[in-house]
């Protein structure tokens, strides 16, 4: 907007090369685009032409090695046609309803209880609760894979003091996925518990008090106060955490690799399937890709309407 | 312990109700609180026990909370100490796999990818984030709507046709191919540092250009140092997440000589031939690979758990 002010004396007049660097270095609109250019090329490149690009491979059929071959809708039709991949989605859907309740909750809890301590020793609690979410992945996968090894891990010998007999885990067909949703509760709810924490922070405790001398006991305190304010946390969390675990890979890679018998390949499995483990067939695999993008898309818009409407509840109080 | 208990002796009834109530709140919260904590520490513990237990007594006394045969064995053949052949022939290691990791490269390619993408993203989203925040020019809005939307884009979308573009550069198997699509930019990163050079004092920026400094100028000396607790923050969320990184690594970065240690360890875990899998390497490797990002947070810790508090609300 404004060019620059200061005055050269005629005698000293700047050369072209010195106005270049003036015009870039303080006129608004250069200097802004010389910032924004790395990011942009960056964001065009590995984001925006990819996503077209990922529409446009979908209506065709390619193995990288060929020539690609267009085939209109013929993608879609085999992935609507094909029950893995039905499956897959199915599985996905179910792997979402394992993880997200249960490690809502838990981080709600886990919260709360945060709450009860001075803020020096829940600081130092925070710091631990935090540490798996420090872990890779695949190492968490590694890790949980050697304590819930059906013959020897340590989690049976847990199992077995306390009564319960030896089970498979990640060997049977149904705990193999309810298995990977708990390793990443045990990875994600410390620092799911955090953000809720720093929610929790926001409530006056003036609230409290006024309930208190209302006669209102903790149950009541919590399900009448404290959800109700922690919900735009709450939701931001949900939106997060969804689509987090739509495109959980990692764990699953490492311990079950889809198995046993397809219990455990999600979506995401079944696109690296595509692309890696039978024929190379990218036109199948950015068509998944795409109707998982619609999907994510879908659920995010929902939860960011229902976000949007309760995002004053605190102002209704306070 | 640190919870408040109100002190005063009462002499009401009620009150020494209330009191005892709270006390046994205070003790279930301690416990509840104990209990959750040893689920979320024991497995990091199991990791050090089991790397320290040698690998023949590892399946036969799975039961014991400490090393049954302490050792270092696992340590010293994953760093590439000692030569586990030797080892694997000898009296009493029938059966016992013990793989040997080319743990020193891929400790460095690991550092050498986080690093090179924690730098450039760090300081290409912070300028543009400085520009969408402060600066006014034609196409601003709709250039950051665009990374608003790129924000919503899951990262397999983008995946195949990345892995295909950086196959026709030619840069499978390159640290340049498992570095490129983070070096510039995410849309997370220009966001969240857009938050807070919009909440930088706009009479300091007067000042500074009163006394005749240029817009970069500006940029350069008002506002980067105002944000340098922002940038690092970043830059450890950063550095984490670029560590821990495993099938974009996976696809470009297979061949041995850039391989990172998130994919090494996942091949080590898939090398083992028969039997069992090599578990006393797997944790000590596991071990090991942990250090830099523990470190990281060790020293820096408080800001990482500020900044996901500040994350959660902005």
């Amino acid at each position: 907007m404004t060019a620059s002010s200061t005055s050269h004396s005629v005698l000293d007049q700047p050369s072209l090369f010195q106005r270049l660097i003036r015009l870039l270095t303080d006129h608004e609109t250069f200097l802004a685009y010389v910032l924004i250019l790395p990011s942009v090329i960056g964001f065009t490149i590995f984001l925006a032409v990819p996503a077209v690009r990922a529409l446009f491979i979908s209506f065709y059929e390619w193995n990288l090695l060929t020539p690609a071959e267009y085939v209109g809708f013929g993608n879609y039709e085999y992935l609507f046609g094909d029950s893995r991949f039905w499956g897959s989605l199915g599985t996905t859907v179910a792997y979402v309803l394992w993880n997200i309740p249960l490690q809502t909750v838990l981080a709600v809890l886990i919260a709360v209880l945060l709450d009860r301590f001075s803020v020096a020793l829940s600081s130092i609690l925070r710091g631990l609760v935090i540490l798996p979410w420090l872990m890779p992945n695949v190492i968490v996968a590694l890790l949980w894979l050697w304590i819930l090894d059906p013959s020897i891990g340590i989690m049976n010998v847990v199992l077995n003091t306390v009564g319960i007999q030896d089970q498979p885990f990640f060997g049977s067909p149904d705990q193999a996925l309810p298995s990977i949703a708990m390793v990443n509760i045990w990875r994600h709810v410390g620092y799911t518990a955090i953000l809720v924490y720093a929610g929790l922070k926001t409530i006056p405790k003036s609230l409290y008090e006024a309930a208190a001398i209302d006669g209102a006991n903790a149950t009541r305190q919590f399900f009448g106060i404290t959800l109700p304010l922690l919900r735009p946390v709450l939701v931001f969390v949900l939106v997060t955490s969804v689509i987090g675990s739509f495109q959980v890979f990692d764990t699953i890679a490492v311990t079950t690799g889809g198995g046993p018998v397809g219990s455990t390949r999600t979506i995401i499995y079944y696109i690296y399937e595509q692309v890696f483990e039978r024929r190379i067939n990218m036109g199948r695999a950015t068509a998944a890709s795409v109707v998982l993008f619609i999907i994510l898309v879908g659920v995010t818009l929902l939860q960011m309407r229902y976000l949007r409407s309760n995002q004053s509840d605190l102002a209704d109080y306070s | 312990m640190a919870v408040v208990t109100p002190t005063v002796p009462s002499t009401e009834d009620a009150d020494r109700r209330a009191l005892r109530n709270r006390r046994i709140s205070d003790a279930l919260t301690i416990l509840v609180v104990g209990v959750l904590l040893v689920i979320v520490l024991f497995p990091f513990w199991w990791v050090l026990r089991t790397a320290l237990t040698t690998p023949q007594t590892v399946f036969t006394n799975t039961s014991s909370l400490f090393p049954t045969e302490f050792t270092t064995f696992n340590f010293e053949r994953v760093l590439g100490f000692i030569d586990p052949s030797e080892y694997v022939g000898t009296e009493g290691s029938t059966g016992v796999t013990a793989g040997q990791l080319n743990f020193f490269l891929y400790m460095r390619n690991s550092f050498i990818v986080s690093t090179l993408i924690t730098v450039g993203q760090t300081l290409f989203s912070t300028m543009a984030a400085y520009a969408f925040a402060r600066l006014k020019f034609p196409g601003r809005d709709v250039i950051f709507f665009l990374y608003l939307t790129g924000l919503m884009v899951p990262a397999i979308v983008v995946f195949v046709p990345n892995f295909v573009l950086v196959r026709q550069l030619d840069l499978i198997g390159t640290i340049p191919g498992i570095v490129a699509p983070f070096f510039l930019m995410t849309p997370f990163a220009v966001f969240f540092m857009r938050q807070f050079f919009l909440s930088l004092n706009k009479d300091l920026v007067e000042a500074a250009t009163l006394d005749g400094a240029t817009k970069l100028g500006v940029f350069w000396r008002v506002a980067l140092p105002l944000v340098q607790g922002p940038i690092l923050t970043l830059g450890i969320l950063t550095f984490i997440s670029s560590w821990n990184e495993y099938l974009w690594p996976l696809l470009v970065g297979r061949d041995e000589s850039v391989r990172v240690l998130t994919v090494a360890l996942g091949i080590f875990r898939q090398q083992t031939p028969q039997g069992a899998p090599d578990w006393t390497g797997l944790m000590a490797g596991t071990a090991v690979a942990i250090i830099p990002t523990m470190l990281l947070f060790i020293f820096l810790g408080r800001r990482v758990v500020d900044s996901i508090q500040f994350s959660g609300f902005k």
